[in-house]
């Protein structure tokens, strides 16, 4: 496991210190769970939740979601013309 | 009389009596929040002018009509902070909307007052990992009050609230009840709708009571229960009467005790209180049955590859851009890494890493895929001591709550004190934890909770239980 490899994916900067930590604590944290190598799974299915329902459906009409645009943005850090802006994506 | 210190069912006789109103009481828990919050740090904020306005108009024929609930600083209520705990959200973000858990406690007449304190995201057991400030035990304020929901714990044993909502993904309601002796009930996966509710790990996460009695969380379930069509997952079942469940006795009820669950690793005195409460319950007639739940051993394991898996893809939303922190970059990506470095504080930075890799092309079916198969090995192990008993008894942490700081440097040390909680996270069933006595330890007594545990959708057997229980043990 390279921790910069990982934080890239999780789109995490790290300072070199949090970085050198991390990898020993995840290092340590994941030779803990590999004891589950160790149990026979064949054939078992596997548990995504424990809930007995699935495909759960409804009418496919819009709902609007329940917040107004004005809600929706409230909460931006940044606003331009009604949306979310950001930082220049393209050059 | 100080309304602080009631019950919802005492606050309510006091409403019908005519001793108090509404007003009146908010604005006493106000005052004493002031007073003596600054010494426990159980809430991150809390509004008096808000709940005013909602006291004026409260209608007391309703079940819980006037009735303040303190909330987790995670649930969603229109027109208030909901800050996670976190530097990502802290004073940055007003819900523009209210949970489901909301809208229907708000339905049943009640309050929301106050947002608790908790470990960021709720990722914790001791509530140190809150990002804006420590938590303390009320029955010793060096000792942590437990985790997630440290805070709605903490407010309700000091009696600066009359009951709180909390959430557990691996033990956040029950551990922290435990540790500060009161009740906290987990939901079976699918009772309790979570829509409005900051997510931690979806597979895992329900919302539910903390408070003084079981006759309150009965009270508070039977309003919050049922189905919700903005979530899925939230299942159509019939809400039964669970207040009707309180007082009836539990002759031939068969209860389990789980030898795993007593095993190397608990403190002695916690296990002398929690053998001691078995006993009062087969004093009331309960049948009690040995049982066995052999995967236990290999839960922490699962639940950190499940519950960090989940975190990692759940907390993506958190980059930036529609609430919350944002750094400052000249690119997105740049923006992306240096917001969620700077917000996050580090079990959450720590968690999101390890759920990354483990969900990381080439390594998932290693590891997230091998822990959903040993999850279902689990879920038999309880599917067949159901098969037996009609709940399970055991503690609810192995040792009583430890000094702030003692654990923080190891953060496996810390997962692995989970171990009677997690499974019923990972199993989808329900759990309560009730006082059960105290363990003196340096001069000071420390709560003990017992832990029940109920089948799926088996919370009217656990709340008869529980208060069969809390009524006998005298």
């Amino acid at each position: 496991m390279n921790i910069r490899q990982v934080a890239a994916l999780a789109r995490l900067e790290l300072t070199d210190e949090e970085a050198g930590r991390y990898q020993a604590q995840v290092d340590q944290i994941l030779h803990y769970v590999e004891q589950l190598n160790a149990i026979d799974v064949s054939g078992i299915e596997p548990t995504a939740h424990a809930a007995a329902v699935y495909d759960v459906v409804r009418e496919d009409v819009a709902t609007g979601g329940g917040l107004t645009r004005e809600e929706a943005l409230s909460n931006a850090p940044l606003v331009a013309q009604d949306q979310f802006r950001l930082p220049k994506v393209v050059e | 009389m100080n309304p602080a210190t009631l019950t919802i069912s005492g606050l309510r006789a006091a409403y019908a009596a005519g001793d108090l109103t509404p007003v009146d009481a908010l604005t006493c828990l106000s005052s004493e929040i002031e007073s003596r919050d600054p010494s426990i740090g159980g809430y991150l904020s809390h509004d008096l002018k808000l709940a005013l306005a909602d006291a004026k108009q409260a209608d007391l024929s309703k079940p819980l009509g006037g009735v303040p609930i303190a909330i987790k600083d995670l649930i969603n209520v229109k027109g208030h902070p909901c800050s996670c705990a976190s530097k990502i959200l802290d004073g940055k973000y007003t819900s523009p909307y209210d949970a489901t858990v909301i809208r229907k406690l708000r339905e049943a007449g009640a309050i929301p007052f106050g947002r608790t304190n908790m470990d960021e995201f709720a990722m914790g057991s001791s509530n140190e990992n809150s990002g804006i400030k420590p938590c303390r035990n009320p029955h010793d304020p060096d000792r942590i009050p437990g985790g997630s929901s440290g805070g709605s714990a903490a407010v309700v044993a000091a009696h600066i609230a009359i009951a709180a909502l909390g959430t557990d993904t691996g033990g956040s309601i029950r551990q922290p009840a435990s540790h500060c002796g009161i009740v906290g009930l987990k939901p079976t996966y699918g009772r309790v709708s979570r829509y409005g509710l900051v997510a931690f790990a979806s597979s895992l996460d329900q919302c539910g009571p903390m408070t003084k009695t079981v006759a309150d969380a009965a009270a508070m379930l039977e309003v919050i229960a049922g189905a919700c069509d903005r979530d899925s997952t939230c299942l159509d079942a019939p809400v039964p009467r669970y207040t009707e469940e309180i007082g009836k006795d539990i002759k031939g009820l068969r209860i389990g005790l789980p030898a795993e669950y007593f095993a190397a690793g608990l403190d002695p005195a916690v296990r002398e209180r929690v053998e001691s409460a078995v006993k009062v319950l087969e004093s009331l007639g309960a049948e009690i049955v040995p049982v066995s739940l052999p995967n236990t051993e290999h839960a922490v394991a699962t639940y950190y590859i499940i519950a960090t898996a989940e975190a990692s893809s759940n907390l993506a939303r958190f980059d930036g851009v529609r609430y919350g922190h944002r750094a400052q970059a000249d690119d997105l990506i740049g923006m992306y890494g240096k917001t969620r470095d700077e917000g996050f504080g580090e079990e959450v930075k720590r968690r999101i890493l390890l759920g990354t890799y483990v969900l990381s092309s080439g390594y998932y079916d290693a590891y997230y895929l091998r822990a959903q198969k040993v999850r279902t090995l689990i879920r038999r192990d309880f599917e067949e001591a159901f098969a037996k008993v009609d709940l399970i008894a055991s503690p609810v942490s192995p040792v009583p709550p430890f000094k702030l700081g003692e654990k923080h440097s190891d953060p496996l040390a810390m997962y692995l004190a989970d171990i009677y909680t997690i499974s019923a996270n990972l199993a989808g069933i329900c759990g309560i934890s009730v006082p059960c006595g105290t363990v003196t330890v340096d001069g000071k007594d420390l709560p003990v909770g017992l832990q029940l545990l109920g089948k799926s959708f088996g919370e009217t057997e656990l709340i008869r239980a529980a208060h069969a229980y809390e009524a006998g043990r005298s």
